[in-house]
């Protein structure tokens, strides 16, 4: 056996982690290079030459900013709409037995079964026969749906997970109703909270399928890409998924030498 | 002493029910302020619950529990000047050893602990370990942390429940002796649950046997090893060989009672059964009391003794002692302990041989119970 064919086997392992580590990077790669671009028509799918001229420029096409800030702020609220009820709801499933406790259980998990468009048409159809005014409320209301159930799985391992005499030793030691739920149950509770919540925020930003249906006229970030590559797709498109793909791995980055640095210390 | 009954702990007639399930039956329980406390007996008797009752965290079905002179029945944990070791510690995992054991301090609104968390680092000497994470300990010292925390704030009362039951032998064994030191150091009273034997007659002044949700019976080590008054106290607490037996003269200060051919002799005092003369009744003895000789030289046993022919069926030599099983006709399997000290060579299997001990050592128990309760087979069972 060749020397070379030795090494293939003793790094196959590793070989097969960077391809597949490359499978998952690449499309974010080739977004960030051609936020380089400077296409020479209105389509950015073919390298001309190197610009920074969208970066420079980031809001210089129409209306794309204002779509932006809509998702932002339609993300924020319905993360925290979402995390609110569902870290209630979780707490209420794992601690507490009252009836259609388990129908309760299963009813959560349905937002994550269905189809989004069946439930997008669903939702169009309830709001039109409520006769509600399509745009940033009907879209915050379905939004908080869906997120909700990723909310209650992520908070509800995570109380499952507890000693319930945590608790109790925090009652022992003269802490009320109030302070045992501010020092110890949510303490713990944090992480499963946090992972809920950046998921929510995740799944709201760049809901397509839901928020196209129940939007009206309101146009949020996913829906102006989605618009504008019918009839061109401006650079600045690529600027935004790069600055958000940077915002993510600052942010993964951050979490891990905080974690780093408080296991050194203690 | 006029002021002894002053931080007593208090049950009376306190009783716990789970739906048609009764933890705990009424019982009556005072334990004397400073002492060493322990509740013993198979899980599922009741002792958990009856520690909890008393810490708050169970709401007793009915009955009082007071502290001296204050009935806090009615009041949650957080307002009860009682602290509790649980039995998997209940450290806060979010929190740093030294916040661990500050934060009841905290809850009061107590500003400045240092100095408290450093005395009570050092009396359960864990001073090196303050910044740590409870899970960069060791059991033996997340039990240490779990006793400070609760200490420090200086509670009337101490509940441990199965605070040792996660340790390895040898660990337990340490922390035993370190608990007691440390209750002999800040003189609090505490409640220790445990289903341990050894673990509860090493540590506790006194006592309790519970079983089923009842207590059997109280009293120091001693006087519960010596003089059990229960079958299921004779067999949980060591071992005890019990005969079945009939009374035959009940007149003196002795009884004398007849087990197949052997008349045995039996103390009044130490028999906790009624004895009428015919009437059944239970003769135990500890295998440590009694001697063992060769059948051939039955002769040299002196006097007034109890006496009882049987076979050796097994023999052990565990170092200190051997430990025989033999058979008798009175009862099969009567396990005898002899310490090393001349050995007969002569004791094998197989052996006739004559069991005599001090009628004095014997104690009667009632006999319409149980023979076998409270023995590992049936606990485990």
């Amino acid at each position: 056996m060749s020397a070379f064919m030795r090494w293939v086997r003793r790094n196959l392992v590793v070989l097969a982690g960077l391809l597949t580590l490359g499978f998952l990077i690449l499309p974010n790669v080739i977004v960030m290079v051609f936020s380089f671009n400077n296409p020479k028509g209105k389509f950015n799918y073919a390298w001309q030459e190197f610009s920074t001229d969208a970066w420079t420029d980031p809001c210089g096409v129409a209306d794309m900013c204002g779509s932006l800030s809509l998702s932002l702020q339609i993300a924020l609220w319905s993360t925290i709409g979402a995390t609110v009820l569902g870290t209630m709801i979780a707490f209420a499933l794992a601690r507490y037995r009252f009836r259609a406790r388990g129908a309760v259980n299963s009813l959560i998990f349905l937002p994550m079964a269905m189809p989004e468009v069946v439930m997008a048409a669903s939702l169009l159809t309830l709001f039109l026969n409520m006769g509600a005014q399509l745009g940033f409320w009907t879209i915050l209301i379905a939004h908080i749906m869906f997120c909700l159930s990723f909310v209650v799985t992520a908070v509800k391992a995570r109380v499952m997970s507890m000693d319930p005499r945590l608790e109790e030793a925090a009652r022992d030691l003269y802490a009320g109703p109030v302070q045992t739920f501010i020092r110890v149950t949510l303490p713990i509770a944090a992480p499963g909270i946090a992972a809920g919540a950046l998921l929510a925020f995740a799944l709201s930003f760049d809901d397509f399928i839901i928020t196209n249906f129940n939007a009206g006229s309101t146009v949020t970030f996913p829906m102006f890409v989605w618009g504008s590559a019918q009839r061109g797709t401006p650079v600045q498109i690529n600027v935004i998924g790069t600055a958000m793909f940077a915002v993510a791995v600052i942010c993964v980055l951050a979490g891990i030498l905080v974690g780093n640095r408080r296991k050194k210390h203690a | 002493m006029t002021d002894t009954t002053r931080g007593d702990v208090r049950l009376s007639g306190i009783s716990k029910k789970y739906g048609s399930f009764q933890a705990v039956h009424p019982l009556d329980l005072t334990i004397p302020e400073g002492s060493f406390f322990a509740l013993l007996g198979a899980s599922g008797c009741g002792k958990t619950t009856t520690l909890r009752m008393i810490a708050g965290l169970e709401d007793p079905t009915t009955g009082t529990v007071r502290l001296g002179d204050q009935d806090v029945t009615a009041l949650p944990p957080y307002k009860r000047p009682v602290n509790t070791v649980f039995q998997s510690y209940a450290l806060f995992p979010h929190l740093d050893i030294t916040e661990n054991i500050a934060f009841g301090l905290r809850r009061r609104g107590i500003k400045s602990v240092k100095k408290q968390v450093d005395d009570m680092l050092e009396l359960v000497q864990l001073g090196d370990h303050a910044r740590k994470k409870p899970h960069q300990l060791s059991g033996g010292q997340q039990q240490r942390v779990a006793v400070a925390r609760a200490l420090i704030n200086h509670p009337k009362v101490l509940l441990l429940d199965e605070p040792l039951g996660a340790l390895d032998l040898k660990l337990r064994r340490q922390m035993q002796l370190e608990l007691k030191r440390i209750q002999t150091e800040v003189g609090i009273t505490f409640v220790h649950v445990t289903h341990d034997q050894e673990e509860a007659m090493t540590m506790a002044d006194q006592v309790a046997v519970m079983n089923a949700g009842r207590v059997e019976q109280l009293g120091s080590p001693a006087e519960l090893y010596e003089n059990p008054q229960t079958t299921f106290v004779a067999n949980f607490l060591g071992t005890s060989n019990l005969i079945t037996a009939e009374v035959a003269d009940s007149s003196g200060d002795s009884l004398v009672v007849k087990a197949g051919d052997a008349k045995l002799s039996l103390p009044a005092a130490r028999t906790s059964a009624e004895t009428r003369t015919g009437g059944k009744v239970l003769l135990g003895i500890r295998p440590e009391k009694i001697s063992l000789v060769h059948a051939d030289e039955a002769g040299t046993i002196a006097a007034g003794r109890n006496r009882i022919t049987g076979r050796i069926a097994q023999s052990s030599f565990i170092g200190v002692s051997t430990q025989y099983v033999i058979d008798t006709p009175v009862c099969d399997a009567f396990e005898v302990y002899v310490q090393n000290i001349e050995r007969d060579g002569r004791l094998t299997p197989g052996t006739e041989v004559v069991l005599h001990w001090n009628p004095e050592h014997s104690f009667g128990l009632d006999a319409a119970q149980d023979i076998d309760a409270g023995t590992e087979e049936e606990v485990t069972a």
